[in-house]
């Protein structure tokens, strides 16, 4: 009801069933289905539908390691779910089936509207009905006596024209009237607003191919060079091509951290991170910067987000000759809020056997009641690390990449902790202990060694964890975006309506004005705009007439 | 007494004067009802009479009365209702309950040295003080007062849940709040949210309507007998229709702000975490909605009920996705 009855839809299908289509036919008639108004809203509600199991599962794309542990927890259904790309929704062929319909629909939608309103533009307002009484806001004046119909209508179609409307003056049976049109805006908008949806989803299917997304983690002190080898992890997009990487080099020189202290509720919840680094472009000078978990730093076309931090201990093992068969900052994952790290370090060569240790890391270590450390607070108060020695075969010859941050044990043969009846190695940052077995020794760096006494702040280094990405479409999304935002607001809030005026020369010789007006679209506004337009139209006849000398008035 | 105590008692102070508010407004639906039932008692053909009555004014206004607006829009209820002192009671003592509410939520804005829209307990005051801020604005040019009982229920129902179940102490932003967009997005989604849950209100009492009205053209009587006092159905629907476009348009809104913050606070505008596949997923229903609107056979009852189960998906994401999901958005500080 809120639609004029000559609202453009996708043409109804024919009613006759033809008895024998052809190819031609019966694509014609996929063809209509498809474009129908009432097939789009069955796919924008079946893509609404679709997109919720996405939810439901972890995803690959979002939550990789939450896949693994559906995987671990339901071995039975996760295989199957894996079969209907349940873990994968976003890339599956069910779901973009649905969309890419969904805008071929849209494609075959606005088409045939954008040529339709085309012509609208072009053509003249439709005639003016024969009774306005019947019609929305229709309203009466009596002209100031005197007036000449034409002189009237003439003023009408002027006051219309410059209010925005398209106006044009008929004259039926001798009764003349100008009939106008305003808001074609609004479809517009509408029209906009459609071929912008069409132009996200092209620049982020095809152009987001052209990306890549990288990960890196870094120990304060130590540079990244921007080159594919320098990855932890990268992702490229399907077309993307190596010889588009630009070599920057990027030092991390100090990783901060601020605590709250003050507010006892949340004391220990970190309030900043900040990683100042140092960015040198190929050929240029170096710059320093400063990368914030809401503040990317923007260099050589890629942006690089700061995503995590922890603690990286700086561990030496020496053979029993003393000579250093090891060094390495190890990044420890943190395990909770009070940054409990885990980590793993692996000596491959130099000592009698490999060697693998399993390492607690604790910034403030408390002991809880049953005797198991934990941490109490997140930032360098109490620091303490524990090791679990392994030795064995450490499983790298084999070929297969093996994670840094896990040990496989199971050629392995746990020397400390556990069962094994020999305590866990525990190092305070500077401290060094025998290894067992007359392996050699091991040192907790101290890296910041000249400290105070009982002043650990800055003992350990840390490390930050940065996602490199380069995404060449972004600037055009966010113009398609707000594109379609403008349309979106143009088409909702343009009101499209037609008014008329009829002068009707009354027996008693004066003349009857007749406005009315017809909604198309959404309009409350419209009743309110006809008395507008009969209000002023009747003042500017008054004004005109006192303007106009008395001699002529008579 | 610290200004965070002094909100916290700010709010409870709210819920009892929504409460009174609340049985005010439930008060009128009463006294509909009654009205109602007396006008049905009364004489036969008196009461042909007046239907027929109305039926003409149905017939030869009932375009007119759709798409009139001037300050604000007319009532075309089957059955005209006088002047109703418990409704009164009931909009000024919401009113007051809402003047409670605001001081409450700034009080934990001024407490937490930020705005008062970053956690859970947070969200629900905040978004609820919003609700009740369009519903009053909205009053201001269409009398909707007969949803004052839906309005001052649900807004109850939420701070309940809010005050005993999501409570948490003022704490500092974390670091990925840090941003302006904070303040932009979040709040642009919690006012969306008020148009959708007005526009939730006015659908179901649409979907209420039309079912009475089909009723009574049969010459069955309705259950609901106050609903012969509100708007026809057609014009709840017209209703509907112009709050939530303003809810959509706010919620397009708040997904592309969303995807910007995104951007910058984790490196890509879309990700299809768990959250924004459900804001996408509320977009697309209500965008469901609105061609609804404009697809033969889908008009009227169809629609509203995309209307509702649109918000019933709005309600999803904040109460459900927000506490038991899995995703980066996870600040409902629980
Ligand atoms: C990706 C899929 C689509 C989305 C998200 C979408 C969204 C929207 C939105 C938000 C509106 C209201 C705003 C406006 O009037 O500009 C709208 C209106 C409209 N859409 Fe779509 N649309 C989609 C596909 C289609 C398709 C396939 C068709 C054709 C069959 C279509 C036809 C229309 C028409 C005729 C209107 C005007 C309705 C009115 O005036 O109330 N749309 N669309």
């Amino acid at each position: 009801m809120s639609r004029p009855s000559d609202h453009y839809d996708a043409p109804a299908s024919a009613g006759i069933v033809q008895p024998r289509l052809g190819l031609v036919g019966w694509l014609r008639w996929f063809w209509r289905q498809l474009t129908n108004m009432r097939t789009a809203l069955f796919l924008l509600l079946l893509l609404a539908i679709a997109a919720v199991p996405g939810s439901l599962v972890p995803q690959r794309s979002s939550d990789p390691n939450g896949v693994t542990q559906y995987f671990a927890d339901n071995p039975d259904l996760a295989p199957i779910l894996d079969q209907i790309q349940a873990f994968d929704v976003y890339s599956s062929a069910w779901f973009s089936a649905i969309y890419l319909l969904l805008f071929i629909s849209l494609i075959g939608c606005v088409i045939p509207r954008t040529k339709h309103h085309y012509l609208a533009l072009r053509a003249q307002p439709p005639r003016t009905p024969a009774r306005l009484s019947r019609l929305a806001g229709f309203t009466t004046r009596t002209a100031p006596s005197g007036t000449d119909a034409q002189a009237a209508v003439e003023s009408a179609r002027r006051l219309l024209k410059t209010s925005g409307y398209r106006a044009a003056v008929f004259e039926n049976r001798g009764e003349i009237s100008v009939s106008a049109e305003r808001g074609y805006l609004r479809e517009t908008g509408n029209l906009v607003f459609h071929f912008a949806l069409v132009g996200i989803l092209i620049t982020v299917g095809f152009g987001g191919g052209f990306g890549f997304s990288g990960q890196r983690v870094l120990v304060e002190g130590q540079t990244f060079v921007n080159t594919l080898l320098a990855y932890d992890s990268f992702n490229p997009g399907r077309f993307f091509n190596d010889t588009s990487l630009k070599p920057y080099t990027l030092t991390l020189d100090d990783f901060d951290v601020t605590y709250e202290e003050k507010n006892l509720k949340a004391y220990g919840q970190p309030i900043d991170f900040t990683a100042d680094v140092t960015i040198t472009p190929r050929g240029e000078a170096a710059e320093a910067s400063q990368v914030k978990v809401n503040g990317p730093a923007r260099t050589s076309g890629t942006d690089v987000y700061l995503l995590g931090n922890g603690y990286a201990p700086t561990i030496t093992v020496k053979d029993p000759n003393g000579v250093v068969v090891f060094t390495d900052s190890i990044p420890f994952l943190p395990q909770d809020a009070n940054l409990t790290s885990l980590g793993v370090v692996k000596v491959p060569d130099g000592l009698a056997e490999q060697l693998g240790m399993i390492g607690f890391f604790y910034p403030t270590q408390a002991t809880m009641e049953s005797g198991a450390y934990s941490s109490s607070y997140p930032d360098l108060e109490y620091p303490l690390l524990t090791l679990n020695v392994y030795s064995g075969d450490l499983g790298l010859d084999a070929g297969v990449p093996t994670s840094v941050y896990s040990l496989d044990i199971d050629q392995m043969e746990q020397l400390t902790g556990g069962k094994t009846g020999v305590e866990s190695i525990e190092l305070k940052p500077g401290e060094s202990s025998e290894l067992p077995n007359g392996l050699g020794t091991v040192t907790f760096d101290d890296a910041a060694p000249g400290a105070q006494n009982g002043d650990f702040s800055g003992s350990v280094l840390r490390f930050a964890s940065f996602d490199i990405h380069h995404d060449p479409t972004q600037l055009w999304v966010l113009s398609f975006a707000v594109l379609a935002l403008l349309g979106l607001l143009t088409s909702l809030f343009v009101p499209r309506r037609r008014v008329w005026m009829k002068a009707v020369p009354q027996t008693d010789g004066s003349l009857r004005l007749e406005y009315a007006g017809l909604a198309r679209g959404e309009d409350p506004a419209l009743e309110s705009a006809v008395g507008d337009v009969a209000d002023r139209h009747t003042d500017l006849l008054l004004s005109s007439q006192s303007a106009t000398p008395a001699s002529e008035q008579k | 007494m610290n200004l965070n105590e002094l909100s916290i008692l700010s709010l409870y102070s709210a819920m009892a004067v929504y409460a009174l508010a609340f049985i005010a407004f439930s008060f009128d639906l009463a006294r509909r009802s009654a009205a109602v039932g007396s006008a049905e008692a009364a004489d036969e053909t008196q009461r042909q009479a007046a239907t027929a009555r109305t039926d003409a004014a149905g017939a030869s206004g009932g375009t007119t009365t759709l798409t009139r607006i001037s300050a604000r829009i007319a009532n075309d209820a089957a059955m005209p209702y006088g002047r109703s002192p418990s409704l009164r009671v009931g909009v000024s003592l919401t009113v007051l309950a809402f003047l409670i509410h605001l001081m409450a939520t700034v009080l934990r804005g001024v407490a937490a040295e930020r705005v008062p829209w970053a956690n859970m307990y947070e969200f629900a005051m905040t978004g609820t003080l919003l609700i009740v801020s369009v519903f009053l604005i909205v009053l201001t040019r269409a009398d909707l007062r007969f949803l004052g009982t839906f309005v001052t229920g649900m807004v109850l129902v939420l701070l309940g849940i809010a005050a005993l179940r999501f409570y948490v102490e003022v704490a500092p932003l974390p670091p990925a709040l840090q941003s302006a967009w904070l303040v932009i997005h979040v709040f642009v989604a919690t006012l969306g949210t008020g148009f959708f849950a007005l526009g939730f209100a006015l659908s179901t009492v649409q979907l209420l309507q039309f079912r009475h009205e089909s009723r009574v053209a049969s010459a069955k009587s309705g259950r609901l007998r106050f609903l012969a006092t509100l708007p026809s159905s057609a014009m709840l629907e017209n209703l509907a229709y112009r709050v939530t476009i303003i809810g959509f348009i706010l919620w397009t809104f708040t997904l592309m702000a969303g995807s910007i913050w995104a951007e910058q606070a984790w490196g890509r505008y879309w990700g299809w975490d768990t959250k924004e596949v459900w804001t996408f997923i509320i977009w697309t229903i209500y965008a469901g909605y609105i061609h609804a609107r404009a697809t033969r056979g889908w008009r009227g009852s169809r629609s509203a009920w995309l209307s509702i189960i649109g918000f019933a998906a709005v309600m999803f994401n904040f109460g459900i996705v927000n506490v038991f999901f899995k995703g980066l958005h996870a600040y409902s500080g629980l």
